[in-house]
């Protein structure tokens, strides 16, 4: 099924640590047409913030590799967010996703990325290819798109 | 800075004001100061203020597992101060409060005139 996209955007970077912050400040910006209540935003801000930091941390441990962010926004208030790497890939998936698993603990990693980007959101998906990259892509609806779906 | 550090010798009490998003990129300068001001005074207890900080990811869950193993290995204490809603939700997804006490102004007293 083809989704009706209202609004979308993809910003390419330097994984850079600066750039943490930069990615959910350009998230918080683009959604907020949508009104998000303050917890949403922040949670949402929290995410994009785990997944870009596993780009940084662990795709392009020691290099500097591209990260491609995409967000769109469809209809009935959802946020779809995609983050995307060209780094080492994840050999294991389902034991990167387990909480307090973590490959770098002498850097006081909580190992704690997926599981709060999967509370956080409403789906996660994570792909991944050994030496070719990951992506992760988040869904979120908003409160406010609950309400219409309601109605 | 990021990070503004107080002693208190009375009640052997150091208090770390933190400021400021707390992630990956911020989490190492924030820790340094930190620990070399424990290791300096060796105190019973560690205050972690997170009144200034707006944002947290799992990196400042990471800063506090890691403060409260060196505080404990000193036989000290943890104690987080005034975490705001967005991240004490964040402390508590990850359980925290299992590894240190969360207190909020209510209970600041002032120990050695020092607001804690």
């Amino acid at each position: 099924m083809k989704e009706n996209v209202l609004n979308r955007m993809t910003l390419r970077f330097p994984g850079l640590p600066d750039n943490e912050r930069f990615a959910r400040l350009a998230v918080s910006g683009f959604i907020a047409p949508l009104d998000p209540a303050v917890d949403e935003l922040g949670e949402i801000k929290t995410a994009v913030s785990e997944a870009v930091t596993n780009c940084i941390v662990h795709a392009y441990r020691g290099t500097v590799g591209e990260i491609t962010l995409t967000v769109r926004l469809l209809e009935d208030s959802r946020v779809y967010i995609s983050v995307k790497d060209k780094g080492c890939g994840i050999p294991d998936i389902a034991k990167a996703r387990e909480p307090m698993f973590t490959t770098a603990p002498e850097e006081e990693r909580a190992g704690l990325g997926f599981a709060i980007m999967e509370s956080f959101t409403d789906r996660l998906r994570v792909t991944s290819r050994p030496g070719s990259g990951t992506t992760v892509t988040m869904l979120r609806t908003l409160r406010r798109g609950r309400q219409t779906n309601g109605g | 800075m990021p990070v503004a550090i107080f002693y208190d010798a009375e009640s052997r009490t150091v208090l770390a004001e933190l400021s400021g998003d707390i992630d990956h990129c911020s989490a190492a300068s924030l820790r340094a100061p930190v620990d070399e001001e424990v290791m300096k005074r060796l105190p019973l207890r560690l205050m972690l203020d997170f009144e200034n900080v707006p944002f947290m990811d799992s990196s400042g869950i990471g800063l506090i597992i890691g403060r409260s193993k060196l505080i404990t290995d000193l036989g000290g204490s943890l104690i987080v101060v005034n975490p705001k809603p967005e991240v004490r939700r964040i402390m508590e997804l990850a359980g925290v409060g299992r590894l240190c006490s969360i207190v909020f102004n209510e209970h600041r007293t002032l120990i050695g005139g020092m607001k804690i």
